[in-house]
């Protein structure tokens, strides 16, 4: 066990280092990726807990995103900034004057996603499978254009413009510490969580709901907390995410953000926290490597005039192929343990 | 000490009445068995008690505190644990995860106390692991505990059902045909099983059973229901020679 715990430590700490050396070492293009793939973990991990672990099939993910993006933004941005960009409508008195620093405004982005979760999953949560989908699919949507009307809240189909960057110091050296530093965090909360008693729980939860309701699972206090979480994560991913791009408007959290989402999870294996984290980093850089697909491609002499959105294909091929052979996803339900590492080793040793 | 009464217990699905006006008494450390053709309304009964249905008219007292419309992971807290017709078990998790879920509802850790660990959620945590494994080792499961549960043959399944049921530290055991698929053998182990938890767990034990073997071998009374109504109750014997029952199970001449 506590070579097991040793080992977690270094490999935390090897990453930091190796987080410090990408840093000095990597463009900007590409930070600014790898800064993106953090953000996509985060959000992975907490569509994973509510759809993986839970068995909650919940769509309303990009509502949450929105609500701790619009709170972090208007909490971090400055007066004059404000004053800038809400010029068809000026914006509430209230907000105006209000500049937190980043790090509580993070937390607020958060809390306040968790609230929006709360006030969803109350009704919702006794939906089950399709219906809820569809319900919290629905919700979301109600957040989009709820953002999309009140012009002088958030202002409306403008969108808000010169997010500063993420960070206390607005240096950009910071932005992958706060992007990984919180990844990090999200997966080490994760994985403690779901090895306690209330992530055997959730796990009772999704494989069979009445059996665990005998069992004497509060299913719904259950479900909420999970929901719960699930979405004070998606806040704060939808908070960075805002932070990371630097502008943010409500057609940004379209259904197709969610649905990146949860591609991620079923292409990771949903049910399992390696899988989402692996399955993060990988779509996400895809999704910028593939871009070569969106533009003129020359194959032998002859152009092919470029489509945006082809490499979206690949996408869709790579999941039809998961659901056709691989319906687990690249992981299934199975976690990283440091046991598989070690035991691997002694069986290529004695071989 | 009376466990369980049902006083006029009916249910009623639209126009259809499942159970009429059922009224049943168990005493402590008693096997009751609960019979009738099929669609008599013995699940019903069941899911009564348990709370999943609420009874349309009537009221069910469990050690005479009145249980009628408490919710299902409420009454499993105050003692009443149960078992499926259709095996439920956590199919994904291992056999000790199965029993460790059980012991969830008595932890008394709260969410945050659980994720970041503290002393005292490891000392509980201990504590149910070691309950659980024991518990596995009375049913004779302890040798496979690290075990998905659905890689399991069918009667070890049946028994961590009911090994899962007992870690929810119930007074009143409900068993839902729990010989349903055994072979003459496996039932005849069941028997002995099910007199032995009663013994070993100083429960009180209900049953619902299609196999007329076990439920005469094990039972020191029973119910019979027929469309929803009561129409004998007594000792193994008894029942053999009512009239009634022998009609509701082979017709009339």
């Amino acid at each position: 066990m506590n070579k097991k715990n040793t080992l977690t430590l270094i490999s935390i700490i090897a990453f930091i280092v190796l987080l410090f050396i990408l840093n000095i070492n990597l463009g900007i293009y590409q930070m600014r990726i790898f800064n993106l793939c953090g953000i996509y973990v985060i959000l992975a991990l907490s569509l994973n807990l509510i759809n993986g672990f839970v068995g909650l099939f919940s769509l309303g993910h990009a509502g949450f995103m929105a609500v701790g993006a619009y709170t972090c933004a208007l909490l971090t941005m400055s007066r004059e900034m404000k004053e800038m960009n809400f010029f068809l409508e000026p914006i509430v008195p209230w907000l105006k004057n209000v500049q937190v620093p980043f790090p509580l405004a993070l937390i607020v982005a958060g809390i306040m996603a968790a609230i929006a979760g709360a006030l969803i999953g109350a009704p919702v949560l006794r939906l089950r499978d399709d219906y809820l989908a569809i319900a919290t699919l629905g919700f979301s949507e109600i957040i989009r254009v709820i953002f999309t009307n009140t012009q002088s809240i958030t202002n409306g189909a403008l969108g808000i413009k010169g997010l500063p960057s993420i960070g206390i110091t607005g240096k950009t050296w910071e932005v992958v510490i706060w992007t990984w530093g919180i990844a990090l965090l999200t997966i080490i909360v994760m994985v403690l969580l779901i090895n306690s008693s209330y992530g055997r729980a959730f796990k009772a939860i999704r494989e069979d709901e009445i059996a665990a309701e005998a069992m004497g699972i509060n299913l719904f206090k259950h479900k909420m907390m999970a929901f719960i979480i699930g979405s004070f994560f998606a806040g704060i991913g939808g908070a960075l995410l805002g932070h990371l791009i630097g502008t943010i408007d409500p057609r940004m959290f379209f259904i197709v953000l969610t649905f990146n989402i949860v591609l991620i999870v079923v292409l990771g294996g949903i049910g399992s926290i390696t899988g989402s984290v692996i399955s993060a980093v990988v779509v996400t850089i895809a999704m910028e490597v593939l871009r070569v697909l969106d533009g003129d491609i020359i194959i032998g002499g002859y152009m092919i005039k470029g489509i945006p959105g082809m490499r979206m294909v690949v996408f869709s091929v790579l999941l039809m192929m998961v659901i056709l052979f691989y319906q687990r996803g690249l992981m299934g339900t199975k976690e990283f343990s440091w046991d598989w590492i070690l035991n691997r080793k002694k069986k290529t040793v004695k071989s | 000490m009376t466990v369980l009464r049902t006083d006029k217990i009916t249910m009623k699905f639209g126009g259809i009445t499942a159970v009429s006006q059922f009224d049943m008494k168990i005493d402590k450390n008693e096997i009751i068995g609960l019979i009738g053709p099929n669609g008599a309304g013995k699940t019903t009964c069941f899911n009564m008690i348990t709370g999943v249905y609420i009874p349309t008219e009537g009221k069910i007292y469990f050690e005479d505190k009145n249980i009628t419309g408490i919710k299902t992971h409420e009454i499993t807290k105050l003692g009443i644990a149960r078992t499926f017709q259709n095996i439920r078990l956590f199919k994904e998790l291992s056999v000790l995860d199965n029993v460790l879920i059980a012991n969830h509802m008595r932890l008394g850790s709260n969410l945050f106390s659980s994720v970041i660990k503290t002393p005292d959620y490891r000392k509980k945590e201990k504590k149910i692991t070691d309950k659980s494994i024991s518990l596995l080792k009375d049913v004779g499961l302890d040798n496979i505990m690290y075990e998905k549960s659905s890689s399991l043959p069918y009667g070890k399944q049946r028994r961590l059902e009911i090994a899962r049921a007992l870690a929810t530290d119930p007074k009143l055991l409900i068993l839902d045909e729990p010989a349903a698929g055994m072979n003459p053998q496996e039932s005849l182990e069941l028997m002995d099983f099910i007199r032995e938890i009663r013994d070993r767990f100083d429960i009180t034990i209900l049953m619902i059973e299609h196999h007329m073997q076990v439920v005469m071998g094990v039972c020191e009374r029973i119910y019979v229901l027929d469309h929803g109504i009561m129409i004998a109750d007594g000792t193994p014997t008894e029942i053999q020679n009512n009239p009634k029952v022998i009609e509701a199970y082979l017709g009339v001449e």
